[in-house]
């Protein structure tokens, strides 16, 4: 096994995953924000939200391109790069990848065209329409993606073909409703909607703070703060549910994201703050609440919450067991299947554990020959390294409170203070524009480095889910991201920078005169007169 | 009765190996032609209008067309784990080529027209000029590669195995079988492009895609007859010589293959086959006069047979082969070994049948409602919300 590959196969995903993620989003908030913002237009007829919903469409497109782009390199990855795992899952993680294109990508690809084209083409509530299959595709994108990856951390409908030598569905009901998933992707477009907020309350501030483009601007921070403050109280509640399902599913996670070495006394308490010390598998200068832990990850006073050093002890056992199961495997294997029935029973009983044989591979060629010392290291590999996670979530969560606080913050003077917004709240609005994407990263790194090591929690491990490249390939393709990413990334801020500084490209006027234009075209059906509304 | 066995194993196959077929088809016809209006872009425009009329006859489109190829992808992955894992990490670099190309086009599409500057438009021009050509070249590489066999092995962990040096790898893809196949697949689909542009511009910009497109379709049908010709008697075909049944585990392992014979053994099996190589040749021979003669509409629906019969020959001539391997001939991926699980081609059908209709209906709508030509006075008069 040659770790060059697997270490590198890793830092290539990892960063094109988080670089997609740059994008994703602000797709998902921003286009139902856009889509909120037309709605609007249809239903009053005001040119100042028609004005509104090109300006951030127009921002919109920008970031939507790179993030469609950026995709099309996940789905090549997984073949690419993790051919094992592509063999070994695909038949149920292939699933939800198609469903998404079949239900969701097509759908969002298909109208952004209309909605970029379509204006002079189609009547206001056709292209209204059109915006919302858009909004509604992107979502429904991260609903089958988010099942996919809920896959990976909750294995659930399926089970280990020794023929085909592959995992197989065995309820697509259950992988669909994995209630991983449902929480994962709750939050996580929560997240995409608190980021989109965030940018257009953001930029909106800013237009504040130069004195330009008032009227689009105050009644953009009014949707920001409105539609940000139920984003960023879902995001809170809905990761609390992420953190519920940890607690049974993948418990090596959450005692890695708590530092929580030894199994404490129910209800367990939260360690605020701790520098966590792998080696001497302990918890330095660490400042504990009591019960908080006990009381958010099992929601009862009683439950215990295991530790990290229990856990190794577990996953040893299983490792054993694992290696009952790899034997009987080959037996069967060997004779297509025609074996004894206690081999069968055997294997049965044991097969839920032949991912921790797997382990092994990366000390012995036959898990079958390993040491003791060989199957305590591997024990040991369990654990993923603790302080990037500890510290991560915690960053991540204390971000997902000041969004509710800033949220509030403008959500109170826009409906009841009259709009009067201080000049330091709006240059904390612009301020914290990056905010939400941090967060977002943190919290991806949280979910995906904490499910270390494994690909598939407890099914395949990492080290055994990559392709068979060279060091080579792996070096040309990382080079040519690298560079080519970088590239895009500063023509897209670039383009971004110019068209927040240029600001909505058409006066009130156009606007208007656009509109008479278009309402004649439409008067051949409409026999009442034309109103348009002044722009305040 | 459990639901998914209301079809056999061996019918939701051949049902996923149609579908295959349909998903790359939809690929080329769809998309085919936005890679082909790339390739063409800088020769067919030569003032900034002029390109920008180009571009914007598939600027509201491609992104619709390009996710057949995604889809494609995700079939692939969800119906054929294998041939996925084996093609997409055997083609490592290849693959890579194309991803780049793929990236650069929308990123073209979108960004070109956001600054006046000549250098910029003209710098993304030529990267849209990549992301159409390279692509279309590729893929006929990578399809005449198949048709040889493609060196890779499966350990009896079925994990697939490249061995040799990566450089090498990438060079021996473009042995010259390979490369006559890539023309094929960048000329049928320059002309497929000079047929939409045919169909969708006026003018100057239709003139010159004719008369590139009518060459491009002299190409395609000289290069496929030559690549037939070279099939039937230059290149070894595979059989399988065991008995394998065609409702078994998925695992490619369990038959043996030999590398001999001829795939054109195939014609003589099943001689209503050869409707498709005869469909695809008629395709291209009548766009070709159609560019030439300027007939618009017709032209491009004979254009798209002719892609259709091309693909589809492919398929049926190796059938039921998908991937086979010259290095370890027995790990041949066929359409009986390397499907996924009896239940999820079937979720997967159902899904199907209930989407593509679906995808279908609001596709032809959005064509419709953007039916006519884009001339130059469109594309100047409305500088903000078109490319």
């Amino acid at each position: 096994m040659d770790f060059g590959i697997v270490e590198l196969s890793r830092l290539q995903f990892a960063m094109t995953a988080m670089y997609h993620f740059l994008f994703v989003p602000l797709t998902l908030g921003l286009s139902i924000i856009v889509a909120i913002m037309e709605t609007v237009y249809v239903m009053t007829n005001r040119p100042i939200w028609r004005q509104m919903t090109k300006f951030w469409a127009t921002l919109f497109g920008i970031n939507f391109v790179l993030g469609v782009a950026t995709g099309i390199t996940m789905e090549f990855q997984f073949g690419m790069n993790w051919s094992y795992y592509s063999h070994y899952v695909g038949d149920i993680f292939g699933a939800p990848l198609a469903i998404e294109g079949l239900m969701a990508f097509f759908m969002e690809a298909t109208f952004v065209g209309l909605m970029f084209f379509g204006w002079e083409k189609l009547s206001p509530v056709k292209h209204l329409v059109v915006t919302w299959l858009v909004a509604i595709g992107s979502n429904f994108s991260a609903l089958w993606i988010l099942i996919a990856n809920g896959w990976m951390q909750n294995p659930v409908g399926s089970e280990f073909n020794p023929l085909t030598m592959r995992m197989e569905m065995t309820s697509f009901f259950d992988v669909v409703f994995n209630p991983v998933a449902q929480a994962k992707f709750v939050h996580t477009v929560s997240a995409g909607y608190v980021t989109a907020a965030v940018f257009v309350l953001g930029v909106s501030s800013w237009y504040m703070l130069k004195g330009r483009h008032f009227e689009l601007a105050r009644r953009s921070i009014a949707v920001a703060a409105s539609f940000g403050l139920a984003s960023a109280l879902s995001v809170v509640i809905l990761g609390d549910e992420s953190g519920y399902e940890t607690t049974h599913n993948q418990k090596m996670k959450l005692a890695a994201m708590e530092a929580m070495w030894d199994t404490e006394p129910a209800p367990a308490s939260f360690t605020l703050f701790g520098i966590p010390d792998q080696e001497a598998r302990e918890t330095k200068y660490a400042i504990h609440i009591p019960w908080v832990m006990g009381l958010i990850g099992t929601r009862s006073l009683t439950d215990q919450i295991e530790g990290i050093n229990e856990l190794v002890k577990g996953s040893e056992e299983r490792i054993r067991n694992g290696i009952v199961a790899y034997d009987d495997l080959l037996k069967i294997r060997e004779a297509k299947g025609d074996v004894a029935p206690e081999v069968k029973a055997q294997f049965e009983e044991n097969v839920g554990d032949l991912g921790y044989a797997y382990l092994l591979k990366r000390y012995v060629d036959d898990p079958r020959n390993a040491t003791d010392a060989q199957i305590k290291m591997a024990a040991d590999d369990t654990v993923p390294t603790v302080w990037p996670i500890f510290w991560s979530f915690r960053l991540m969560v204390a971000l997902g409170f000041s969004f509710i606080a800033l949220m509030v913050y403008f959500f109170v003077i826009a409906n009841w203070k009259g709009m009067q917004y201080p000049r330091w709240a709006l240059r904390m609005a612009v301020i914290v524009i990056p905010a939400p994407w941090i967060a977002a990263e943190l919290g991806w790194f949280t979910a995906e480095f904490g499910r270390q090591p494994w690909t598939v929690d407890g099914v395949l491990p990492t080290a055994l889910s990559v392709s068979h490249l060279s060091v080579g390939d792996l070096l040309v393709t990382l080079a040519g991201f690298v560079a080519f990413y970088t590239v895009l990334f500063i023509i897209e801020m670039g383009l971004m920078i110019k068209y927040i500084k240029k600001g909505p490209y058409q006066d009130v006027e156009v606007t208007q005169e656009w509109q008479t234009r278009h309402e004649n075209r439409l008067a051949g059906r409409k026999n009442d007169p034309i109103v348009t509304m002044p722009a305040e | 009765m459990i639901l998914y066995e209301l079809f056999s194993f061996d019918f939701l196959r051949v049902v996923w190996w149609i579908l295959l077929g349909v998903l790359l088809i939809g690929f080329a016809l769809t998309d085919g032609f936005d890679m082909g209006v790339g390739a063409l872009l800088p020769f067919v425009g030569k003032t900034d209008s002029e390109r920008r009329v180009a571009i914007n006859t598939i600027g509201p489109v491609w992104e619709g067309n390009q996710v057949w190829f995604i889809l494609g992808g995700g079939a692939i992955f969800a119906a054929w784990p294998p041939l996925y894992a084996v093609s997409f990490s055997g083609f490592y670099l290849a693959m890579f080529l194309v991803l780049a190309a793929l990236i650069l086009r929308p990123v073209g599409f979108k960004y070109r027209s956001k600054r006046e500057s000549a250098a910029w438009r003209n710098g993304w021009d030529w990267a849209l000029f990549v992301g159409g050509a390279v692509p279309a070249l590729v893929f006929g590489v990578a399809v005449g590669n198949v048709l040889q066999g493609v060196p890779f092995e499966l350990n009896d962990m079925l994990m697939p195995l490249y061995p040799g040096n990566f450089i090498m790898k990438l060079l021996g893809l473009l042995n010259p079988y390979a490369l006559l196949a890539g023309v094929v697949s960048l000329s049928m689909l320059l002309m497929h492009g000079a047929a939409w542009l045919t169909l969708k511009t006026e003018g100057p910009v239709q003139e010159r895609a004719r008369a590139i497109g009518s060459v491009a379709g002299m190409v395609a049908f000289i290069t496929y007859i030559l690549a037939g010709i070279w099939l039937a008697f230059g290149i070894k075909g595979y059989q399988i010589t065991s008995v394998v049944p065609a409702d078994g585990p998925s695992n490619p392992l369990f038959s043996t293959v030999e590398h001999s014979g001829s795939w054109m053994q195939a014609y003589a099996d099943r001689p209503w086959i050869a409707i498709a190589p005869i469909l695809g040749l008629a395709g291209i021979a009548l766009a070709t006069m159609g560019l030439r003669a300027g007939r618009e509409v017709s032209t491009l629906l004979w254009s798209k047979l002719g892609i259709f019969g091309v693909i589809s020959s492919v398929g049926l001539t190796m059938f039921p082969f998908i991937l086979p391997s010259s290095k370890q001939p027995d790990a041949s991926l066929t359409v009986w070994d390397s499907s996924s699980s009896h239940q999820t081609l079937f979720v997967m059908l159902v899904c199907a049948l209930i989407f593509m209709p679906i995808i279908l209906a609001y596709t032809a709508w959005v064509y419709k409602v953007l039916w006519g030509k884009v001339t130059v006075e469109d594309v100047e008069r409305d500088s903000h919300s078109v490319y």
